[in-house]
């Protein structure tokens, strides 16, 4: 009898997917219905608006589902088994953005102060790039610990990337939140592209340092507490979290790195101190930061009392703005089922409706319900990427999957708490959904490296060398 | 590393939770009260959205609706916009609305609740959403001579028409008014005419809508009341037996004497007399003698002291409680502290009209859903009897006397009887100010019934004092009201 054929050697391995199917042709049905149901919300906004089907119906459904399909050809080809569910769900997000966007191009008020009017055709354009560096990803990205060598390479990166803002003449201030930078025409943010590559230095970092951080410790009121000197790291990367509150004043991008890490940290150490530390950490910053930058603080105020800050901003005083509370009015008018495609107001919340605030959108014309589902979706993508967390067979790769996926679920959470106030608002935008070139792009690439971690771990392993002693070692079962 | 990740996956799912119960709580638990904010603006978008239904006088409607740029599609427009406020109040994309668009505003609007099943019926069927229609009682003939009256007249002042049978409401006209058209949008020049209206920018106060919500003393108009509580109280029992009443007469308790307007013949008078020639000692006496409580009581039942929701709220008119008998003596005869608004003596009137009993009065009509189906039909309602047929039919007896060759001869229609009373009310302080002009008045057919009760009053700031009479200057503008009431039942 072959090994290779027999039974008990296959479940011999912890990792279940061996021998597993590919799933491809999942992925291509859900591609499917990820293409379709966006189309017909397309042909839904302009039914709503004009009565008719909207002229670029066909154009539109073409290019989304050519990029899609071209999306699907590349993960059959050069990740044949990643996971069946990443690329469906950020084709419906991006899909279901475009077709807001779309949307909110039509509303005369927005186009009136150029806050929309051509946004859709360049955000499918910046899907299209999304899509060419997702492709990239998986074609030269054969094995994702080839980013191991490039750990410290990453760190000088993300610095960089984190401090470009910062440049004088590059950065750009919009709203008081310095994230932006100005090249030609476009408008980047580097923080997306920071996310990952900062995830790729800490996952190398620590998958080096991770015993030493976990193992010599003191034991303290049933705590371990690191050594000092391993507390290094930990307050560098506060430190620049800090920084970056201060000099770009912006929570969103100082929570989510700082998240990250902690997040990477817990993991690497399987200690709980570590959270314990971070939280502390973040707070005693957010709170130090809050109580002397006012632009902080003034969020924390329009968090705080929505309505004052829209009386304030109607009664003309400078620096403050309606936007929350008119998110919270379009949540509050979408109800339980929303008012339907392109029948609601969102437009009201005027300045970045179509990209920080989208969600409103969604919320006022889809209603609970819609934003429901879209979270769901959000925790579906995590799922997916802890997912491959867990199956990943090397700790790289696992460290690597959960920042990601952490990282991810902290800016769905940030964002999407900033809009509905549960938390202070901050100036990031929702993954896929929101209108801008940074992130959409950034998040491709994000699920391009998911899908390669995802690939390598569910890939059946290589048939083991012929075992003259296979024979032997077989297991007898009565 | 597979715990920590799992407790990781725990995390990332307890965010998104929270993200779920905010959002439940956002738009489930919050949402109306969100959705109806007054600041939020789709309230007035929603409002303004399709075009408003229309308030119907006479068949023909007094408003309609055109087209604006900008995220509020329609805007109201009214037709006679001034000599109609005082019924439609105003809705304005800018200021909200008043009187009868606030107060009907569901129907106008299609999103009165028993409009629901139809508007869940146009929905599915694609039908844009439409507002129902207000139709009122009233009668554009007898509007149109009651706000020329006033305007040819010139200073401030109002009048009521009621049909007394009903309770319905005729006419009803304040002047100085303004034209709702003029607000009704949300532009600059919306915004500057809504400003040159406030009271404090025209001291004219052209928003007020006196026929409902100002109290003025209603001078010997009120003697008409006296007169009925005198003969319901069997002080006197019929129109020409004389009164105990000396001339001059002092008021009990006091050393002033109650002075007539002029050298009248009052000594003794009969009610009959006394109401012709107006003697204000002889009601004066019937006020005291009667004393504030039945006073009070007669004045009750007429409708004073509480507020009258035709539906537009009026001001509760006035008669004071627990006066010395002087004092009941002067609010006898409409003065003191007694005011009135003019539908309040239109009421009185109606009811001397209608043989003793006051109907509830009433503007609107009928409410009608889009398709025209009737959903709310109002039905006379009778509110009090103040006085016997007998009674009343002496008292119309007495004003018939009045018009015929008393004070209110300005008011004769030929071929048609007519009871009236004039006033001349004082105010201000020791009567400084320019008095108010008052008359009230109905109309009667051959066979007994009466088609229009009228009460009408003028503040002239520019007449001269001796000119300001009710008869002179009120009573013109009563008979053309009630001419054209008549006319147009004939």
């Amino acid at each position: 009898m072959s090994s290779t054929t027999n039974p008990s050697t296959q479940h011999t391995s912890t990792i279940g997917a061996i021998g597993a199917p590919s799933r491809r042709n999942t992925e291509l049905a859900l591609l499917v219905f990820a293409v379709v149901i966006p189309v017909f919300a397309y042909a839904n906004v302009g039914l709503a608006l004009d009565g008719q089907v909207p002229a670029g119906l066909l154009s539109y459904g073409l290019g989304l589902g050519l990029l899609a399909g071209v999306g699907h050809l590349a993960v059959r080809k050069f990740a044949p088994y990643a996971d069946p569910l990443l690329l469906p769900l950020a084709t419906l997000l991006n899909g279901l953005g475009l077709v807001a966007i779309w949307r909110l191009d039509q509303s005369e008020l927005l186009q009136s102060i150029q806050q929309a009017g051509t946004a859709a055709p360049r955000q499918l354009m910046y899907t299209a790039m999304g899509i060419a560096l997702f492709i990239g990803v998986l074609i030269f990205l054969k094995d994702h610990r080839v980013l191991q060598r490039y750990t410290y390479i990453s760190m000088v990166g993300a610095l960089f990337l984190l401090l470009l803002p910062l440049v004088p003449g590059l950065g750009k201030n919009i709203y008081g939140a310095k994230i932006w930078i100005q090249v030609g025409s476009f408008s980047i943010q580097p923080g997306e592209f920071a996310k990952i590559v900062l995830a790729i230095f800490f996952a190398g970092y620590l998958m080096v340092k991770r015993d030493a951080l976990a193992l010599a410790s003191r034991r303290f009121m049933g705590l371990y507490l690191p050594r000092g000197r391993d507390l290094g790291p930990i307050l560098v990367v506060w430190m620049v979290s800090i920084l970056i509150l201060v000099f770009e004043t912006d929570l969103g991008t100082s929570l989510l790195f700082f998240g990250m890490f902690v997040i990477m940290l817990y993991v690497a150490t399987e200690r709980t101190s570590w959270i314990v530390f971070g939280l502390l950490m973040s707070a005693v910053g957010a709170v130090g930061v809050a109580s002397f930058e006012p632009h902080i603080q003034q969020r924390v105020d329009a968090w705080l009392d929505p309505m004052r800050e829209y009386t304030l901003s109607r009664e003309g005083v400078l620096g403050h703005s309606e936007q929350a509370m008119q998110a919270l009015w379009a949540f509050g008018s979408g109800g339980t089922l929303g008012t339907g495609w392109g029948q609601g107001h969102s437009e009201l919340i005027r300045f970045a409706a179509n990209s920080d605030f989208i969600l409103a959108t969604f919320g006022e014309e889809l209603g609970l319900a819609g934003v429901m589902a879209l979270l769901l979706l959000y925790a579906l993508i995590v799922e997916r990427g802890v997912r491959t967390a867990l199956a990943a067979r090397d700790p790289f790769g696992k460290l690597l999957a959960i920042g990601l996926s952490g990282a991810f679920a902290l800016q769905v959470f940030v964002v999407a708490g900033g809009v509905m106030g549960l938390i202070p608002l901050t100036g990031m935008t929702m993954p896929f959904l929101a209108y801008g070139g940074s992130s959409v792009i950034a998040n491709w690439a994000l699920i391009g490296i998911l899908l390669r971690i995802s690939d390598t771990a569910r890939r059946p392993a290589p048939a083991p060398a012929a075992n003259p002693d296979a024979e032997m070692t077989q297991v007898v079962r009565p | 590393m597979n715990k920590p990740l799992r407790r990781i996956a725990i995390f990332c799912g307890l965010l998104i939770l929270t993200l779920l119960i905010r959002d439940n709580w956002l738009q489930y638990v919050q949402a109306d009260e969100l959705r109806t904010d007054e600041h939020n603006r789709r309230v007035a978008i929603e409002r303004y959205a399709s075009p408003r239904g229309d308030i119907i006088v006479g068949g023909e409607p007094i408003t309609g609706h055109t087209t604006t740029k900008g995220d509020f599609k329609y805007k109201r427009t009214y037709k006679d916009g001034a000599m109609w406020a005082p019924v439609t109040g105003f809705v304005s994309q800018a200021f909200g609305a008043n009187q009868l668009e606030s107060i009907e505003d569901g129907i106008l609007t299609g999103n009165d609740d028993r409009l629901f099943f139809r508007n869940t019926l146009d929905m599915l069927t694609g039908k844009n959403k439409e507002g129902g229609n207000v139709v009122t009682t009233l009668n554009a003939a007898a509007q149109k001579a009651a706000y020329e009256g006033l305007k040819k007249q010139g200073g401030k002042g109002s009048v009521v028409a009621i049909e007394p049978s009903t309770g319905k409401i005729l006419a009803l006209a304040s002047f100085p008014s303004y034209d709702p058209s003029t607000i009704a949008g949300d532009g600059a020049s919306d915004a500057e005419a809504w400003k040159k209206l406030q009271k404090k920018n025209n001291p004219n106060d052209p928003m007020l809508n006196r026929a409902l919500r100002e109290v003025y003393p209603p001078g010997s108009t009120f003697k008409v009341l006296t007169a009925a509580a005198a003969l319901e109280n069997g002080l006197y029992e019929d129109a020409d037996q004389k009164t105990e009443t000396p001339l001059p007469w002092t008021m009990p308790g006091t050393t002033t004497e109650l002075k007539n307007e002029g050298d009248l013949p009052c000594k003794d008078a009969s009610l009959r007399e006394a109401l012709r020639v107006s003697c204000n000692t002889v009601f004066g006496k019937i006020g005291s003698d009667l004393g504030n409580d039945k006073m009070l009581e007669m004045a009750k039942k007429f409708g004073f002291t509480e507020e009258q929701f035709t539906p537009v709220r009026s001001s509760a008119s006035v008669f004071s409680e627990d006066m010395a008998p002087s004092e009941v003596a002067l609010s006898s005869i409409g003065q003191f502290n007694t005011a009135a608004t003019p539908l309040q003596m239109a009421m009185v009137s109606a009811a001397v009209a209608n043989n003793g009993t006051l109907m509830k009065p009433y503007m609107v009509d009928e409410l009608q859903a889009p398709s025209l189906d009737t959903v709310e039909k109002t039905d006379p309602e009778e509110m009090s009897r103040p006085m016997s047929a007998k009674n009343a039919q002496i008292l119309q007896s007495m004003m018939e006397t009045v018009v015929e060759k008393g004070t209110g001869t300005n008011a004769r229609i030929p071929g048609v009887t007519v009871g009236g009373k004039t006033g001349t009310a004082q105010h201000g302080v020791d009567n400084s100010e320019n008095p108010y002009a008052w008359f009230i008045s109905y109309a009667k057919n051959s066979d007994g019934s009466s088609p229009v009760a009228v009460a009408v009053v003028i503040e002239d700031e520019n007449a001269v004092r001796d000119d300001i009479s009710g008869g002179g200057l009120a009573a013109p503008i009563a008979k053309s009201v009630m001419e054209a009431v008549v006319k147009g039942k004939q």
